[in-house]
């Protein structure tokens, strides 16, 4: 079978996302992991992209990779981490962490794969149609959750509210020795408030 | 002779014919690139020099004007400078990162331009999701800034890249809420879409219904690219030249490129999206025949010239900010006129009021 450009950049975007993937977890700097990190979501945007999901591969890099990735690199930089003291116990869980990464990986194949019962309808993809360049993501993605999905959109972001509330009022507290400027009196002072100019003689110095 | 340059032709055009349909694409899309790439360069370089010369007559002294006829030539000059110098690595920098960050920083700065519009029909790609491009890399650009400063192991580096991730990320929301607002008032976010939709001369540009967002917008636009007044992460007189103080030669320049094709883009951006891009002013005032009244490139230079202008006069104005006016003016100013603006808006939409009923 002769490989298209398609196939051959799925395979590079995919090479690249394991890769990274794998540099994330086995690099020594914890600020090199998270910038691999930011790799495999980069990767993983380009993918989404060829499977016509423009809006969401965007809305990944914006969101991901322009907000949360580097408010986490900058956590990572100030933190003074000590990697070597992280991985003593790397062989002793290796076992309980290879159980779990196994577990995981059935159940994508059992849902998604081709054994299972096909519960996420992946069967109906063999014959699925490539959309000419007029089709928008966007437009269909914002009609299915306005409508059909209304609720639960409006729940998450019932929850999101929640967690910034939660998060500003956890951290909002006055200290009550610490000073505060009003920008709104600093604005409103006048020069009359501070300076008083007076008039004097001229003196002639000898 | 003229058979000669006919044979040319014809063979250059079998040549040509002689690739595959895939590749003939791919360099065509090459080709356009150079040519979008090319002037913008030139762009880059002479706006340099504008800020010097602009800056110089606002403080009442000449600028440069040694090199060739009345300085024109110092930008070129001032390149083979930093081409020629030599590009120090520090002894105990992270190597890989200190050099990939200059490159992390261009390239945000350079792709974005993929789907700028410069005229009717002329753009690299017609995405439909272009605003959303635009703003998705926009917001990584702030990787090259963090990474500088992280692996050049110095600490006025560190505190710039500090100052500079909190601050662009707290700019970046308002940016996008200003965003949300042109998509609102245009229900597309592709930008000739949004562009077309300002049509009917200068009263129909959403500048005047988007006013408060169209403020926000290019003052965030201001900020994002770390320039005078919100220039902390440079602060001079603070913290030496903030995140690339241990950059040199070409290493330097291209830090220095990607803020300025930067001021370019968020110039070009705010013509777009608020000031109708390539849109006449004239339009329905002069007669449709006269060039003046026709929709052209040269209103789309002429808008992205005058909010380019206003980077250097800001720069040449106002004192920097406080770190903490910063913060004060993003979270507590910005976000919350946008969200404000918002709402007003789309009242107005549902109820079909003002400019947005269709």
């Amino acid at each position: 079978m002769m490989m298209t450009i398609t196939d051959f950049l799925f395979f590079a975007f995919a090479g690249v996302t394991v890769a990274a993937a794998l540099g994330v977890v086995t690099s020594k700097n914890p600020v090199h992991s998270a910038l691999f990190l930011v790799l495999t979501f980069f990767s993983c945007s380009a993918i989404w992209l060829m499977l016509e999901a423009e809006f969401l591969a965007i809305t990944l890099v914006l969101v991901y990779v322009g907000a949360v990735m580097v408010l986490f690199l900058f956590v990572v930089m100030m933190l003074d981490i000590n990697v070597a003291k992280m991985r003593e116990g790397f062989v002793s869980y290796l076992p309980i962490g290879g159980l779990f990464a196994f577990l995981m990986l059935a159940i994508m194949v059992y849902v998604v794969g081709p054994v299972g019962p096909d519960v996420m309808g992946t069967a109906a993809l063999d014959n699925a149609v490539v959309h000419g360049p007029d089709y928008s993501n966007t437009e269909e993605l914002g009609e299915i959750l306005y409508t059909d999905y209304v609720l639960a959109f409006e729940i998450a972001a019932f929850i999101l509210l929640v967690a910034i509330i939660a998060a500003i009022s956890l951290t909002l507290r006055r200290r009550p020795k610490t000073k505060y400027q009003t920008p709104g009196n600093q604005i409103k002072v006048k020069r009359d408030d501070r300076l008083k100019i007076i008039d004097s003689d001229a003196e002639v110095l000898k | 002779m003229s058979e000669m340059i006919d044979n040319m032709i014809v063979m250059a055009l079998e040549f040509w014919d002689w690739f595959p349909a895939d590749v003939q694409t791919f360099i065509w899309i090459l080709v356009k690139i150079v040519l979008i790439l090319a002037p913008l360069m030139i762009c880059v370089a002479y706006i340099t020099y504008a800020e010097r010369k602009i800056i110089g007559y606002m403080q009442i002294r000449i600028g440069p004007n040694r090199v060739g006829f009345r300085g024109w030539l110092q930008p070129i000059a001032d390149a083979m400078k930093l081409m020629f110098k030599e590009v120090i690595i520090p002894a105990k920098s992270d190597k890989y990162l200190f050099l990939i960050a200059p490159v992390l920083s261009i390239m945000p700065a350079l792709a974005a331009w993929a789907v700028i519009p410069f005229d009717r029909g002329m753009v690299l790609t017609d995405v439909n999701a272009g605003l959303l491009y635009v703003l998705a890399l926009t917001s990584i650009g702030v990787y090259g800034v963090i990474i500088a400063g992280w692996a050049s192991n110095s600490k006025y580096a560190i505190l710039s890249s500090l100052r500079v991730g909190a601050q662009i990320v707290a700019y970046e929301i308002a940016m996008g809420f200003a965003l949300v607002g042109v998509l609102m008032a245009s229900g597309s976010l592709n930008m000739s879409d949004i562009v077309e939709g300002q049509a009917g001369g200068m009263g129909s540009w959403y500048i005047w219904p988007l006013l408060p967002m169209f403020f926000v917008y290019f003052i965030s636009g201001v900020a994002e690219t770390n320039r005078a007044p919100f220039d902390v992460a440079e602060g001079e007189s603070e913290i030496v030249a903030g995140f690339h103080v241990e950059y040199s030669g070409m290493a330097f320049a291209v830090f220095f490129l990607a803020e300025y094709a930067n001021i370019i883009l968020i110039s070009s951006l705010t013509a777009l999206l608020f000031l109708g891009g390539w849109l006449s002013p004239f339009e329905g005032v002069l007669d449709a025949g006269h060039w003046l009244a026709a929709t052209s490139f040269f209103w789309f230079f002429a808008k992205a010239c005058i909010f380019a202008f206003c980077f250097l006069w800001f720069r040449a104005t106002f004192p920097r900010y406080r770190y903490d006016q910063i913060m004060r003016l993003g979270w507590k100013v910005f976000i919350p006129v946008t969200i404000v603006w918002l709402f007003v808006e789309a009242v107005m939409v549902v109820a079909e009021v003002g400019p947005w009923a269709t």
